[in-house]
């Protein structure tokens, strides 16, 4: 008596809440957009180091840069960046020097920041002086147009702003199209500086002071950010939805059901599996595209046998059960970067297909020559924050090496300890995976192959100076053909050397409803609210 | 009285210092580079070293341990990397979250595994104390954030019943002005009564799915403690004098087995508010669990630190809460010097 009572009133109760809300949710629905992820943004300030990748969603949306990438479709009607062009922002126009070693941005002028005060050259000085002086991951990216000083950046006049980069670096343009040489409101700023902290990040953590098409009217840590817009942005289109909320979600199951019931709009970050079965149904879409500059590898450090003997490493590139690991690791969603035709030329990007495919026959016969006819043992590490797609994808490489006599076990690192692990380089085998917001190969091996910086990418331990004399050559290389043909030499080199063997480029996957348009990808892969809009 | 408290308060103050010791040893010696993960991606062995000053990794475990305790007395638990803010902050933003849904969810559990017990205890052996025993086995043995998603899924996804589990509030209601921190009170406060219904309603889930958790314990409890009674020599004097059945169970019986569940309703209590860590993550509740475990996920030492000394905290209270109601309800119970 008293449980089924109860269950009626509790459900009863759930039932008349629901039906409140639904009256609120028409009237304001319109322009109003909610998304879901799983995490977000640790402060409102992307230009500190322990400011987390989410800041940049922030960034993005509240401060506006000096230029951005144009945007293109392609042939499936899809809507990506265009790395070829670069478009004004708040710079309507810029000069660069013959020799790029001078940039000079002139900025519009009747752009103002939130508080209606004009944004002038000062503000971008003193913006792009605070991003090199923060260090950490913001002067890495700063660092990757050759901007690391403050005395590099120069306000001319009110409207006038110059960069000078001695070394000419052709990605200081597109680097400033990322989210981290972004203008700051300097004299809102300046107001709460103190002399212990002079560039203001205790107060911009918490609040903003820019002049962006959003600014932040509520954010929540750990659970939600919502966005309004600034109707007197200057910078680019007007957006469409006035509101942006962005909630947190940790369970994924929960985040898809909200999409599926329609009381989010779009999720990200869902399992592969999710985004397959997702966009096979009707009821929501999915716009995947693969990661630009992205791919996911098998990789064996160099300096530990036996992988230190090439043509061990060659047999494992033949053992990999690459199309099962596309199927059952990935569900589709990733493009194959193996089975191209053996001596055919490679394209002047990367990532592109590997020239192998699974031959376990092959595979035998190379650790035969090599001179581990019984095999041997080893351990894949992979990380565990990743581990939807990593684990399946090691599992179905442990039983592939089983056939040929290599015995591993699959070493599970948590996602906290995955950089230091990586910096250890103490792994033998990892399924590794880099990204990159610059779309340029040699920038990609920079970070990832060349032995010289050796990042904390190079989890290989590559040592190989002909290999980083090639990389550096490529970087400042003025000469197009030239430039092809290096590129084209670093690829076929890699791919014979392998320390990494390439597997899948995973894609960009967002789940939406039908209605909502104007989706972009982006290189640095945040949602760009500023150009969705909601069909009619 | 006051002495005795005095005296329980003092009691705690060892057991605080062996758990602020330990969950420094602890956060620190897991597995984890914080200053790795936060330097991110394109790090370098230099920008993680001074990633390392900035945070103060980069100091001796003791050092590191004395500012710490310094700044603990002081009121400060440090800043929590994942949210940026003060742990203090957050762990006072986020109580009330899980604060709200934890009493909820007792409620839900008592109002169920009480009668339940008691009816069980009133037939034993027949098929109503099967049902109890089956019921509160199957409540038991399910995982929670399972329990919860499958609620989830028929309830919200497949009926539309029940409101989007996207934390406290449905987007569209204003969040009331805090006074206690409760939405579902706050908003009756604030007199928005549409408000306080959309919270409670958010509520139902995740109250259900944790509450079941505390069934079993409750529902045993009661109908052992009800049978014990019955079957004490009062009982049988009453029954003997000839005392209608319903005085004898209620007056009598009822009263007397509800002490110990009392008694237990405390570590009920802190035992669900742990159990809260999965049902968050399922339901976006932006309560303590939640924020412990992307805390343990990320090797965020400050928040980590902060979470168990004040779950210690809240325990100690609880426990002493527990002791004193124990006094005041049952004349029989003394703590000796």
């Amino acid at each position: 008596m008293t449980i089924s009572a109860t269950i009626k009133t509790l459900g009863l109760s759930a039932l008349i809440a629901s039906s409140a809300a639904l009256p609120a949710v028409a009237q304001s629905r319109e322009d109003v957009i909610i998304a879901v992820g799983e995490q977000g943004p640790n402060s409102l300030d992307t230009q500190t180091p322990t400011s987390n990748d989410y800041t940049r969603l922030v960034a993005l949306h509240v401060y506006d840069r000096l230029v951005k990438h144009g945007v293109k479709t392609l042939e499936d009607g899809t809507l990506v960046y265009d790395k070829t062009e670069v478009l004004p922002e708040l710079a309507t126009s810029w000069d660069v020097s013959e020799d790029g070693t001078e940039l000079t941005f002139h900025l519009r002028e009747d752009a103002t920041f939130h508080d209606g005060s004009p944004v002038e050259a000062k503000d971008v000085k003193w913006s792009f002086d605070r991003a090199v002086e923060a260090g950490g991951f913001p002067l890495i990216q700063m660092g990757a147009g050759s901007m690391t000083e403050p005395d590099q950046f120069e306000a001319l006049d009110t409207h006038t702003f110059r960069i000078t980069v001695p070394d000419g670096n052709k990605l200081a343009l597109p680097d400033l199209t990322t989210p981290i040489p972004i203008v700051i409101n300097s004299d809102l700023a300046l107001e709460h500086a103190t002399d212990d902290d002079p560039w203001a990040t205790e107060w911009l953590a918490n609040n903003t002071a820019g002049g962006g098409a959003y600014d932040v009217v509520r954010w929540t840590p750990g659970n939600e950010i919502v966005f309004s817009r600034f109707d007197d942005w200057k910078n680019g289109d007007l957006p469409a939805m006035k509101t942006v909320v962005y909630r947190q979600i940790a369970s994924a199951g929960t985040r898809r059901a909200l999409l599926e019931s329609g009381d989010a709009d779009v999720s990200v970050g869902l399992p592969p599996k999710d985004f397959a079965e997702l966009a096979d149904s009707d009821e929501v879409k999915v716009i995947g595209v693969p990661k630009q500059s992205a791919i996911v590898n098998l990789e064996m450090n160099v300096n530990m046998p036996p992988f230190d003997n090439p043509k061990v490493r060659e047999a494992m590139a033949y053992a990999i059960p690459y199309e099962a690991i596309m199927s059952d690791a990935f569900y589709g969603r990733a493009a194959p970067m193996f089975g191209a035709e053996p001596g055919s030329e490679y394209d002047v990007a990367w990532p592109v297909p590997s020239p192998y495919h699974t031959d376990l026959d092959k595979a035998k016969e190379l650790l035969t020559e090599a001179g581990y006819p019984d095999g041997f043992e080893s351990t894949i590490y992979l990380d565990l924050s990743r581990a939807t797609t990593r684990e399946p994808m090691a599992l179905l490489i442990q039983q592939n090496l089983a056939k040929i006599g290599v015995d591993v076990t699959v070493e599970k690192v948590p996602g906290s300890n995955w950089f230091s692990k990586m910096l250890d380089k103490s792994m033998p085998m990892a399924v590794t995976s880099f990204h990159a917001w610059l779309d340029w190969p040699e920038y990609h091996f920079y970070w990832t192959y060349y032995g010289a910086n050796n990042s904390v990418f190079n989890v290989a331990s590559q040592q190989d100076e002909a290999l980083d004399e090639m990389i550096q050559k490529a970087r400042f290389e003025t000469d197009s053909a030239a430039y092809d043909q290096e590129i084209t030499g670093i690829i076929d080199h890699v791919m014979t050397t392998l320390p990494k063997i390439p597997v899948a480029q995973d894609f960009m996957d967002v789940a939406m409803q039908n209605d909502i348009e104007g989706y972009v990808y982006w290189f640095h892969t945040f949602l760009d609210f500023r150009t969705i809009s909601r069909a009619e | 009285m006051i002495k005795l408290i005095a005296k329980r308060f003092l009691s705690a103050v060892p057991s605080l210092i062996g758990v602020i010791i330990v969950t420094f040893v602890i956060s620190h010696t897991l597995p984890g580079d914080p200053a790795a993960y936060f330097a991110g991606p394109s790090a370098t062995a230099e920008s993680i070293a001074e990633t390392k000053a900035r945070l103060g990794l980069d100091q001796p475990l003791p050092a590191q341990f004395v500012t710490y305790v310094g700044d603990l007395v002081q009121g400060d638990l440090g800043r929590s990397f994942n949210s940026g803010q003060p742990v203090l902050t957050d762990l006072v933003r986020r109580l009330p979250a899980s604060f709200e849904l934890t009493l909820y969810a007792l409620l839900f559990a008592i109002v169920v595994a009480v009668p339940l017990g008691l009816w069980a205890a009133v037939n034993p052996g027949s098929w109503i104390d099967h049902l109890c025993r089956g019921t509160v086995t199957a409540a038991a043995a399910f995982p929670s954030f399972f329990t919860a998603l499958v609620l989830i899924f028929v309830f919200y996804y497949k009926l539309g019943w029940a409101p989007s589990p996207i934390g406290r509030l449905a987007i569209y209601f204003p969040v009331p002005p805090t006074v206690t921190g409760f939405f579902t009170i706050d908003a009756l406060i604030a007199g928005d009564v549409g408000t306080a219904r959309a919270a409670l309603g958010q509520l139902v889930l995740p109250a259900i799915s944790l509450g079941l958790f505390a069934l079993a314990p409750l529902a045993r409890m009661t109908r052992a403690s009800m049978i014990g009674v019955l079957g004490s020599e009062f009982i049988t004097t009453a029954r003997a004098e000839g005392l209608p059945r319903r005085k004898i169970l209620w007056t009598y019986g009822f009263r007397n087995a509800l002490l110990p569940v009392v008694n237990i309703l405390g570590m009920i209590f802190s035992f669900l508010l742990g159990a809260n860590v999965l049902i968050e993550q399922v339901f976006g509740w932006p309560g303590i669990g939640t924020y412990a475990v992307e805390a343990v996920l990320t090797s965020d030492y400050a928040a980590i630190q902060g979470f168990v000394v004040m779950m210690a905290v809240l325990y100690i209270l609880l426990n002493l809460g527990v002791d004193i109601l124990n006094m005041i309800v049952d004349p029989r119970v003394r703590y000796d010097d």
